[in-house]
């Protein structure tokens, strides 16, 4: 089955294991995120698992509060911190970034790996604080409970996330750097992948918001370790303080989240429409306007607070704005349909699963941005419902679409695509058992991190159980399937998919160097003709189609 | 607006504004979503590959319509903006002149009210309909958040400092009431219930003494004189003004700082002003007051701030306050009101 003139690549120029843990290779460092990435989401899952379980009876007859407490904030730190942030970026920005501005490699190799191991020192603190015991805190950490009265393993955790953090850092310079001075020749801005533009939209996120909240969770614990009155008023401290700080990050790296999910489906919708991306600069810049304005709106979520009512009017105002280039990518996507040639891969479900669900999770953000009916859902299931629409369906939507499109190219195997598609829908329904309800009982006003309801919020919370359940046996067949591809899946070449973009050049998978010779640009982005995609024999290397070798 | 099962009872003044700004909203999504939707389905469907239908190559963008695009959500955004801008910077502005104040007090994990004349409660509060209610409320520990979803009220409950939220319950029943702020291990057990009275079933609880233990004979400006005789405050806020300032009429008064800013004598002024006098010397004197921090609880410290603000010249006190010239239960006598907090 080997293709004749198949030269080592790599995945399989070495075997050993310290070619693996010292490498400083682009692709095979996203392979180590990829893997310890899916562990962490698997711990997540096991505690949303628990926390769903617990939440089908109203009173607390499965665990106890403090176990609850302690399965919420494991959810929640190590999704947001050690899976929804470093997701995307860490794993299919590192692997096609170099190879789509046809680079030989990042602009710090070295740096790279670094940011690894801070990323696996960093999840080993949050895992070792689980396994002590827990941490009871919720992933947002609010003072003064974090910084004194909290008995569980606060400093540890908060250790952890600070080394993630760094690891965040490490990335954004990286890609900062890469895509200003590693373009091939010809490949201007303007030629640049979306998915491009969107990894440097977060990377600028992640160099500026990280350090404050690294700073800010350092100052909890100096609070905690020697009483440092910064936010315990008891010690002369301002408990809001900590809020205005946390959210000057946390509001933006919710961005980080789905800004490259973003940009995933800006290359998923053109690619299987075989169309160039309709307006392409304005979702380009709609990017940037996300992560500029995404530093300007974090006060929305200190509303009911005691904030000065203008304040709260200013953030309301400005959380509005942000909803405008949400929305251009939303009608640029879907013009870009327009007059195609749509093509229903995996890839493509998911795309057109993610616009689905980030349309809800945008427009009940309207919601919450509107000061008088904020009041009534902050701090209920109305906000968790839609920022589980917006980064759990949006982001993971995002993430397994690119997965299955760029799979062929990490691994040189074709997934089955039934199977896919059969995943693709399972987990789509699914999600929206799970997270609907969740709307149904904030506007009834369902507190998060309840264990303990009132008994008559009970039916939507066992709907809500039974969709988890679903949408869990969506995420496992993937696994399940990928792995299985691995040794099983039929061989692909170069280009299955017949799109365009440097990284569809190379041998699948690439070799060490990515490309042979230096490409030169000279053609547009998404330079797709009026043609049908490849047929089911094409995918497969034995004829790579013409248009695959543009 | 006939009600949909959607959300709880409009059991407040604000209910309904807040219920009429959803609706808007809600129409406003399920016709943006729907118009997403079903063009995305319509392209899916008839531009599907394989499909033979012609079609016209090579548009990549078109200004006008970015723009159009673009310019449509903003407006819409901006309607929705003000019009939700209102109601909110009523409910946290100022109450009406004629509302009736109730302390809220929040701790690990219960509720704590008491009622201006005295009566207190735990986890349960009663008012009475059609009248407006004032809160004034204060952590002990760490932050809470009061919220009554069917008042649409809410508001968090911040150690350190006061915030109020006024409103006018109109619907007799009895409403949930939840801490929405995570607040640790009993979070979701810090729950209760509003009971929303006729006038005169709430005249007659309240004449009943609420017909709870933790009610006592004084209310709370006789209480915090009480406090006031026992930790002796009087001998320097008493006969030598010079030592330090007289408290008659303070209370709303702009008081100039040694610093030369000039405060607002409020609640967060007074209570401030007990627990770390350090921070707030008033122009002309030594920073000599002791901190009572530690000492008092903030039942204790709203109690004190209720007597300092019923400290009136024109009220027949007609000197700096001292034990001899007000009426007083002596603090030996008077029964001491339920602790749930520790003092020293
Ligand atoms: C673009 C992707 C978005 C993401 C990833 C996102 C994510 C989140 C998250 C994680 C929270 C909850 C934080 C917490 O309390 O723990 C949140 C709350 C909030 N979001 Fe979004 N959001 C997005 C879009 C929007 C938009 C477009 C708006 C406004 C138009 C918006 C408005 C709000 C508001 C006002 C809150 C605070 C609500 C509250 O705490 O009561 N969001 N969002
Ligand atoms: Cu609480």
């Amino acid at each position: 089955m080997a293709q004749p003139d198949e030269r080592t690549n790599y995945l399989n120029w070495s075997h050993t294991v310290k070619s693996w843990l010292l490498t400083t290779d682009h692709k095979r460092i996203a392979i180590l995120y990829m893997v310890s990435i899916t562990v962490m989401f698997a711990l997540g899952g096991l505690a949303a698992a628990v926390i769903r379980m617990a939440l089908v009876v109203p009173q607390d007859t499965l665990i106890r509060h403090e176990t609850y407490n302690k399965m919420f904030s494991m959810h929640g730190v190590i999704m947001v911190f050690l899976f929804l942030v470093p997701s995307i970026p860490a794993v299919l920005g590192n692997f096609l970034l170099p190879l789509m501005v046809g680079a030989r490699d990042l602009a710090f190799p070295r740096l790279n790996l670094l940011s690894w191991y801070l990323y696996i020192i960093g999840g080993l603190c949050v895992v070792g604080a689980m396994l002590a015991g827990g941490v009871d805190t919720g992933w947002t950490f609010y003072t003064p409970y974090s910084s004194i009265y909290s008995n569980s393993h606060v400093t540890l955790t908060i250790v952890g996330v600070f080394i993630a953090g760094f690891s965040s850092i490490a990335t954004g310079i990286n890609f900062i750097v890469t895509t200003h001075k590693m373009r091939a020749p010809g490949l201007t801005w303007f030629r640049l992948p979306l998915f491009v533009w969107s990894l440097y939209a977060t990377s600028i996120i992640f160099v500026l918001g990280t350090p404050v909240v690294a700073i800010t969770l350092a100052l909890v614990v100096a609070e905690r370790v020697v009483h440092l009155g910064v936010f315990d008023p008891a010690l002369g401290g301002d408990p809001i303080l900590f809020q205005h700080l946390f959210w000057f990050y946390s509001h933006p790296a919710v961005y980080i989240m789905v800004l490259p999910s973003m940009g995933v489906v800006s290359e998923l919708v053109p690619c299987f429409s075989r169309k160039r991306a309709f307006g392409y600069p304005f979702i380009a810049f709609s990017s940037l306007a996300i992560a500029v304005l995404g530093f300007l709106v974090w006060g929305h979520h200190m509303f009911v607070s005691g904030q000065a009512v203008w304040t709260g009017m200013v953030f309301s105002f400005l959380s509005f704005l942000i909803a405008v280039p949400s929305a251009i990518k939303v009608f640029n996507w879907t013009a870009t349909m327009y007059k195609g040639r749509i093509w229903f891969t995996a890839p493509m479900l998911y795309a057109l699963g993610f616009i689905g669900l980030f349309t809800v999770g945008g427009l009940t953000g309207l919601f919450l941005a509107a000061l008088t009916v904020d009041v009534h859902v902050h701090d209920t299931y109305f906000v968790i419902a839609h920022f589980h629409y917006i980064m759990v369906g949006g982001a993971i939507m995002g993430y397994m679409g690119g997965i299955h499109f760029w799979w062929p190219k990490m691994t040189g195997r074709l997934y089955p695509e039934g199977w896919a598609k059969l995943a693709a829908g399972i987990t789509f329904i699914g999600f929206n058992l799970t997270f609907f309800p969740q709307f149904l009982l904030g506007l009834q006003g369902m507190p998060r991190r309840y264990h303990w309801y009132p008994p008559e919020w009970q039916s939507l919370n066992v709907l809500s159980s039974a969709g988890a359940s679903i949408l869990a046996v969506g995420y496992a067949i993937p696994l399940t399937y990928l792995i299985w591809s691995l040794w099983y899946g039929a061989k692909a070449g170069k280009n299955p998919w017949g799109a365009v973009g440097l990284e569809w050049t190379t041998t699948s998978p690439p070799p060490t160097h990515n490309f042979p010779r230096t490409p030169v640009v000279t053609w547009e982005a998404y330079d797709y003709r009026d043609e049908e995609p490849p047929t089911e024999e094409e995918r497969e290397p034995v004829s790579v189609p013409a248009g695959g070798e543009r | 607006m006939p009600r949909i099962p959607l959300l709880p009872p409009q059991a407040s003044n604000f209910a309904q504004s807040f219920d009429e700004l959803f609706y808007v909203l809600l129409l406003l999504s399920v016709f943006f979503a729907g118009l997403v939707f079903s063009l995305i389905l319509f392209f899916a469907l008839r531009y599907r590959r394989g499909s033979r239908y012609n079609r016209r190559m090579g548009h990549r963008g078109q200004l006008a319509l970015e723009i159009t695009w673009s310019v449509i959500p903003l407006v819409i955004g901006l309607t929705i903006f003000f019009y939700a801008a209102r109601p909110y910077a009523m409910l946290y502005g100022n109450a009406p002149s004629d509302a009736m104040e109730v302390f809220v007090i929040g701790k690990q994990w219960m509720w704590h009210f008491q009622h201006p004349d005295g009566v207190r409660e735990n986890n349960e509060l009663h008012l009475p309909a059609g009248k407006a209610v004032k809160l004034t409320l204060i952590s002990q520990d760490v932050i809470h958040s009061f919220y009554v979803p069917a008042f649409r009220v809410h508001r968090d409950v911040v150690p350190g400092r006061f915030t109020t939220v006024w409103f006018v319950p109109r619907i007799p029943g009895q409403y949930h009431l939840l801490c929405s702020q995570y607040c640790g291990t009993e979070h979701s057990r810090m729950t209760g219930t509003v009971t929303v009275m006729e006038p005169a079933a709430y005249q007659t609880w309240l004449a009943s003494g609420g017909q709870r233990e933790q009610v006592t004979r004084r209310s709370m400006v006789q209480a915090g004189e009480a406090l006031f005789d026992r930790f002796a405050c009087v001998s320097c806020h008493g006969f030598a003004p010079a030592r330090a300032p007289s408290l008659v009429d303070l209370y709303g008064r702009a008081e100039m700082l040694e610093s030369g800013r000039t405060v607002l004598a409020d609640h967060d002024y007074v209570r401030t002003s007990i627990l770390e006098p350090d921070k707030q010397v008033v122009k002309g004197y030594q920073p000599i007051m002791p901190s009572f921090k530690g000492q008092f609880t903030e039942e204790e410290v709203l109690e004190l701030i209720a007597f300092i603000k019923s400290l009136h010249t024109g009220d027949g006190v007609a000197g700096p306050p001292t034990g001899a010239t007000m009426p007083s239960v002596p603090a030996s006598e008077a029964p001491r009101p339920t602790r749930t907090g520790t003092r020293p």
